[in-house]
């Protein structure tokens, strides 16, 4: 079993496997519980001055789900920590002497005047954890205070109060970033001005859930009244990947560490934010969702992993994927693939063809010598992927490339390698 | 000499109840959801293809996954009236489910449980989704109120036709309120659904009338504009040896007086019981028999399992009941004692051995004719009318469906398609006689 020992920004932890600063994290009980199932680490529930901020009593979570009811989606309205700065200290203080091994780590969010920033880091310090998170990224509740995404959308800000905590801590300071900005590669490049040890992405994003069409409001609602809340869990993974390649492959960011986070459920969905550029990742909704126990299967997947392709170690897979994240104009447009039909394999349903048909290339037969069959009309097919994607069958449909030189038979040009829009045009 | 053993009251109140209690229970409403995001939305669905009233089956399948249950009761009833009944009693393992894309990779939909869901939804709520058309100031007989005379009956009132029906029997419904095993339909399901058809308006109904009993087909034609048969069939055929015995009885007389009991434990059945046929009717008097406390159930079918006009499902189903099915062995005489059946003598024609299957009661499932009197002058082959495309007889104006026309396959859905088919015909030749 390989190793999964992580040294991120100079917090050592058992696994790459964090509690994201959410519920999970709030208070000792969960915390002790989340060490036991194995966590690597944890990012505690963010902390802010006293006295502590009050939550709504009405519901403050909402998720899109998929069949079976399956949460494909979450999100929230909830704020920072509602519990006294002294308890939260306590309990930190009390969880890191029990689990020196483990990645303890102190969200903040405090308001936007240096003294508020320098108070808080030294009575994090005090408890002997090993980092900092500010919370740049909370997107609803605390940004109308002046806090949270409000300084994150802002890089001049990120860069001010980043510079500030690295003034009056020597932990480690990690800037959690918002995702509700125009380009991500902005906040990560003030961090890293302010002098940030590393980045943390994704926050949650700005959303409305859905709307209860008897009340006629936003769902869920308080007392009649709803706002938008941070959207987040499986549906959000791809925005999160993207942003974490955007800050991996900039030449102004690269080689900033990272701390993953939007969406992971398993040890795949980590590995992959790892290949594109992450060192640790962070998860919130999944446990939300299933409870500490996913962090079992993501320790034995990921060393499963790192065993079969013999990495040895986390750190060396880490943006093994990063270089080939590319922009679309250097994309090879005389590449070429055709899908295929495996007929053994298929079960008839037709959807590959009504989805060509109807919205596509019209390259799907539905019948052949008038029975029932789909067949790709190879000199129609541009490949696009729809057919596979809509295919109920794993590996029913697959891609598959033309080899270099053949003529495709859509084009009636041979298959060539490295030509771009500009070689082309 | 033997005295036969015919007793009522043979189970315990609770084993009796279990027995006859609702054989495939409601889907919740979070199964039937779960039950229908699984289906695929095929092209050109292979189920729609393979129901016999085509209904739009994806199409309802994805209201229930969107909690538009009401909707999805409408898409099935605009295809099939009736499809409250058939999702309970059609052998969806042959038509729809069997077509089903998913059924190949692993389980089909369960379209029946389904339908039967958004069905009860809708019937429960007490919408009456239909209305008379306006009026034609065209009038139709329709003889005969059960699935083919019901569906015919509904869709010419939609039509706006006036619907006169004549029922022999006391009430409507045909074989959904006689003919189906009781554990298939319980709580009245056929009459609250008699009900809902005859909610559309515009129905009369006339009852203690039947064909060939004092009503003629040509009154029928003299005082209507049109006249659809439906009358299904009425007499049992004979095994053509000693059938005049004591205890040799008539399977659909027990499945009647079932259906129609106000005690179960009242009815009297046999300790040893055989029954002679290989069909629906077999399989439902064999299974209740049993529930109803018979010892040993014996079905008797003379070609291969195979061959049965019951589905495998069905089949299966009375094997699960304890009922032993023998195929392959043709009844060759009753044997009596004091003019009581004892005992059945088959044989197997492959080697001529011969068995004695004893019992107390002998019932007779090998099929039913029509009275070819009553349906005189119309074209009559093997017992049954015939009839076109559009259900029209051999005689204009008169139009006919379900058991009692040829070439069906005597199931509650077939006649319903019939009834739809005639009544569009009907609808079609009323309006072009009226030039409009
Ligand atoms: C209920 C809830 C509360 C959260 N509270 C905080 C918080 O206090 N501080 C913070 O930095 N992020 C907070 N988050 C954001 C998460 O830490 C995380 O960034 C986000 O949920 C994306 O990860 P996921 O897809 O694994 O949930 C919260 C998220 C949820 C769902």
């Amino acid at each position: 079993m390989a190793d999964l020992a992580t040294t991120f920004a100079g917090i050592r932890s058992p696994n790459p496997f964090w509690l994201a600063s959410a519920p999970p994290t709030d208070k000792a009980y969960n915390v002790e519980r989340a060490f036991q199932a194995g966590w690597g680490g944890v990012v505690w529930k963010t902390l802010g001055e006293d006295p502590p901020v009050v939550n709504v009593s009405g519901p403050r979570y909402g998720a899109i789900h998929a069949s079976d009811r399956r949460v494909i989606g979450f999100n929230n309205i909830e704020l920072i920590t509602d519990r006294p700065l002294q308890v939260n200290l306590d309990e930190i203080r009390a969880v890191k002497a029990r689990w020196p091994d483990r990645a303890v780590v102190v969200s903040l969010m405090v308001p936007c005047e240096e003294p508020c920033w320098a108070g808080i880091l030294r009575l994090v310090e005090e408890t002997g954890a090993d980092g900092v998170e500010l919370n740049f990224g909370c997107p609803h509740g605390m940004s109308e205070r002046g806090m949270g995404a409000a300084v994150g959308q802002v890089p001049e800000y990120v860069e001010m109060v980043v510079r500030w905590c690295k003034t009056h801590t020597r932990l480690p300071v990690i800037a959690k970033l918002t995702p509700n900005v125009t380009d991500i590669r902005k906040p990560a490049e003030a961090a890293l001005r302010g002098g940030a040890d590393a980045v943390s992405l994704i926050n949650t994003i700005n959303s409305i859930m859905g709307v209860d069409l008897d009340a006629m409001a936003p769902s869920p609602h308080t007392d009649g009244l709803g706002t938008h809340g941070g959207y987040c869990g499986a549906a959000v993974r791809p925005i999160a990947l993207h942003m974490t390649a955007e800050i991996a492959r900039s030449p102004e960011t690269a080689g900033l560490p990272i701390s993953a986070i939007g969406g992971i459920e398993s040890w795949r969905d980590a590995a992959e934010f790892i290949a594109l550029g992450a060192g640790t990742v962070q998860v919130c909704t999944a446990a939300m969702v299933y409870g500490f126990r996913i962090v079992e299967e993501m320790i034995s997947g990921l060393s499963g992993f790192l065993d079969d392709r013999r990495y040895g170690s986390v750190a060396a897979m880490v943006g093994l994927a990063t270089p080939k994240v590319t922009d679309w104009n250097r994309l090879n447009l005389d590449y070429a693939v055709k899908a295929r039909i495996n007929q053994d394999l298929c079960i008839s349903c037709g959807r590959c063809h009504i989805a060509c048909e109807d919205t596509s290339h019209q390259a799907i037969t539905s019948a052949v010598d008038g029975v029932r069959r789909f067949e790709v009309i190879e000199s129609e097919c541009v490949g696009c992927n729809l057919c596979a994607l809509v295919c109920p069958i794993a590996d029913c449909i697959t891609m598959e490339p033309l080899a270099v030189g053949v003529i495709d038979a859509r084009t009636g040009r041979p298959v060539g390698s490295g030509n771009t829009w500009k070689d082309r045009a | 000499m033997a005295t036969p053993d015919i007793a009522s009251r043979r189970l315990a109140a609770g084993a009796l109840a279990a027995g006859f209690a609702d054989l495939r229970p409601p889907l919740a409403p979070n199964e039937a959801r779960i039950a229908a995001e699984r289906c695929l939305f095929c092209f050109d669905a292979p189920c729609v293809t393979a129901c016999p009233t085509s209904i739009d089956i994806p199409l309802f399948v994805r209201q229930i996954a969107t909690a538009n249950v009401e909707g999805a009761a409408r898409t099935i009833l605009d295809s099939n009236i009736l499809g409250g009944m058939c999702a309970r009693v059609c052998p969806t393992e042959t038509l729809c489910e069997q077509a089903c894309v998913r059924a190949a990779e692993e389980r089909p939909i369960e379209i029946g449980r389904l339908q039967r869901h958004a069905t009860d939804r809708l019937m429960e709520s007490g919408i009456q989704p239909y209305r008379q058309g306006p009026s034609t100031g065209r009038s139709v007989a329709v003889v005969g109120a059960g699935p083919a005379g019901l569906a015919c009956a509904h869709a010419l009132a939609v039509a706006g036709h006036a619907v006169t029906i004549y029922e022999a029997r006391p009430k409507l419904g045909g074989l959904n309120e006689y003919g189906i095993a009781a554990y298939k339909t319980v709580d009245g399901f056929a009459q609250r659904e008699v009900a809902f058809v005859l909610g559309v308006g515009g129905i009369n109904v006339v009852h203690g009338r039947r064909l060939g009993a004092g009503l003629t087909i040509d009154e029928l034609a003299a005082t209507h504009d049109a006249v659809f048969l439906a009358v299904g069939l009425d007499t049992v055929n004979r095994l053509g040896i000693e059938d005049a015995l004591d205890g040799v009885v008539d399977g659909v007389s027990l499945i009647a007086d079932i259906r129609q009991a106000s005690d179960l434990a009242a009815i009297p059945i046999g300790r040893r019981v055989v029954v002679i046929g290989g069909g629906m009717t077999a399989i439902d008097v064999a299974s209740q028999a049993r529930r109803l406390g018979a010892e040993e159930v014996t079905i008797a079918y003379r070609r291969a399992a195979a061959q049965m006009g019951a589905s495998p499902y069905e089949q299966r189903l009375a094997q699960t009941d304890g009922v032993l099915i023998r195929t392959g062995v043709v009844p060759r005489r009753v044997i009596a004692e004091g003019g009581r059946v004892v005992a059945l003598e088959v044989e197997r024609p492959a080697t001529g051995e011969r068995l004695t299957l004893p019992c107390d009661q002998l019932f007779r499932a090998i099929g039913q004719a029509i009275v070819a009197d009553e349906v005189a002058p119309l074209a009559i082959v093997s017992g049954r009318i015939v009839v076109d495309e559009e259900r029209r007889t051999s005689r204009p104006g008169v139009w006919a469906g379900g058991d009692c026309v040829a070439g069906g396959d005597d199931l509650t859905v077939t006649a319903v398609e019939d009834g739809k088919r005639a009544a569009a015909s009907i609808d079609r030749a009323l309006r072009e006689a009226s030039g409009g």
